[in-house]
């Protein structure tokens, strides 16, 4: 398994959260949540400008065999998408901790909303736990 | 409990993807779904598909069996290793299982029915049998092996003896004969030309381990299903089932209303057939971006209707499905995509055929 960035935070459903030097909050789904989904054919990105809540579905990624929501970690306004993705799904496959980056959040509470993420150590034990 | 194929290890060895099909171990794909499905469509790819339950019928009278078993008339196959495609129907005219049957002498012939139907229909098959003194025989010793492709063939015939080749190279489609201990049938489930061999449990690995040498990619479920989806091949379980007759399921084709043959199902469906106005399956294909799938609820002048198979087409870049509509639909629909409602065009199927788009999808 491809080694887990130490500066990212995870939500359960297997969304990554990395805070950004100036405050904004990238966020994408696991090389663990691509695995599992298999080749993406098709991603619904959120529009900039939009209010996201944390743990709410804010985007979707579709693989050949099904499709899945993605969760905003952080409540906030969407500041950017990512472009590339709608033609090129398969990037998250690829790179998804990198270039996979989906939508990055203004946070409005991050201070505490970021105390519920967890960190890579206790999200790797999550995917140890699940895959047995 | 889970069973597994004799080729269970060599999955797992090649870094599988396993998953639970009809309750047996199998590879979903060994990296990318989508690249097998493209080797599969621009050279050979290979699935095990030993899952699948091969069927021996013995006795003077199977002909006589058959024709009154199965939707499709065997009277078609008159030379040996001819085979058919046919449904296997209840008293109702609903599908308990769709099939390949070969016939292999006037006392013998053979059927390939599916994995996850096994039990119910090796019990069916058994109480119909009785009445015609057929011996029922389950091939549990074989496995099956499917290798599909444009170059799948040469690469088949590069692996057998001289005599077995010259027999193998003259059959047509839909024919399978027998040479180097092997039942190699021109047949699939892909839309590409290849072979299903079947093949002694104990031969199953070396066999494999030689397709692959001879540059054959193993290939998961998941590309058979985009693949079988594109040719336009129904998948028993969501494309049909017992609720459901051949006309609602564009499997009239299969079903020979030929003169005097009292088949299993035959009254319900000349009746349906005569009154009309029941439900229709038909291909679409959405032209926006997402993907189509089982369950969805599409929306037609004549009132709703749902998406059966469904799936992202690799070979097309788009969304591609069966669906089960009323009466009389035809043009654009509307599928219900998470609440957005999402145009679809009806199109005749197959999408793809012999690596190509068919004009018009």
């Amino acid at each position: 398994m491809q080694e887990i960035p130490g500066d990212l935070k995870f939500l359960k459903s297997h969304e990554w959260a990395r805070v950004e030097d100036k405050g904004t909050v990238t966020v994408g789904i696991s090389e663990h949540a691509q695995g599992l989904l298999g080749d993406l054919v098709y991603v619904e990105l959120p529009s900039v400008g939009d209010t996201v809540k944390a743990g709410h579905a804010v985007a979707v990624v579709e693989s050949v065999k099904a499709a899945s929501d993605v969760y905003a970690p952080v409540s906030g306004e969407i500041v950017a998408v990512n472009e590339a993705l709608p033609d090129k799904p398969e990037t998250i496959n690829e790179d998804a901790y990198g270039d996979g980056w989906i939508f990055v959040i203004k946070p409005d509470n991050l201070a505490e909303e970021q105390e519920e993420l967890l960190d890579p150590d206790a999200y790797a034990e999550l995917i140890e736990s699940e895959d047995h | 409990m889970t069973q597994q194929t004799i080729l269970n290890a060599t999955h797992r060895a090649l870094g599988a993807k396993m998953v639970d099909f009809g309750g047996w171990d199998m590879p979903l794909n060994y990296g990318s779904q989508i690249e097998e499905h493209h080797v599969v469509r621009r050279d050979a790819g290979m699935f095990d598909v030993s899952h699948m339950t091969v069927v021996d019928l013995h006795g003077a009278r199977t002909r006589e069996f058959l024709r009154h078993l199965l939707a499709n008339s065997v009277d078609k196959l008159k030379v040996s290793g001819k085979a058919l495609y046919s449904c296997m129907l209840n008293e109702q005219g609903g599908v308990i299982d769709d099939l390949i049957v070969y016939f292999l002498g006037d006392d013998f012939f053979r059927v390939v029915v599916n994995a996850s139907t096994r039990d119910k229909d090796l019990a069916w098959i058994e109480q119909q049998a009785k009445s015609f003194e057929v011996k029922v025989s389950e091939r549990a010793d074989l496995s099956m092996i499917a290798v599909q492709g444009p170059n799948a063939r040469a690469k088949v015939l590069g692996l057998l003896t001289a005599e077995t080749r010259a027999k193998v190279e003259k059959i047509g489609k839909f024919v399978a004969v027998e040479g180097d201990g092997l039942f190699i049938a021109r047949t699939g489930y892909t839309g590409e030309d290849g072979f299903e061999i079947i093949v002694p449990e104990a031969q199953a690995v070396a066999l494999w381990n030689r397709l692959k040498e001879m540059g054959v990619a193993p290939a998961g479920l998941g590309a058979r299903d985009t693949l079988r989806l594109e040719a336009g091949m129904n998948l028993y379980g969501q494309d049909m089932e017992e609720s459901v007759t051949p006309w609602e399921a564009n499997l009239g084709w299969t079903v020979a209303l030929d003169e005097g043959r009292d088949f299993i199902g035959r009254d319900v469906l000349e009746k349906q057939k005569a009154a009309g106005g029941h439900a229709l399956m038909v291909g679409l294909v959405m032209d926006e971006k997402g993907v189509l799938r089982h369950g969805q609820r599409v929306v037609t002048p004549n009132g709703d209707g749902e998406i059966l198979s469904g799936s992202f087409s690799p070979t097309l870049g788009k969304a591609v499905a069966f669906a089960r509509v009323p009466a009389g639909t035809s043009g654009t629909l509307r599928v219900d995509i998470r609440g957005k409602l999402v145009p679809v065009r009806v199109v005749k199927y197959p999408f793809v055929r012999d690596g190509k788009a068919i004009d018009g999808i």
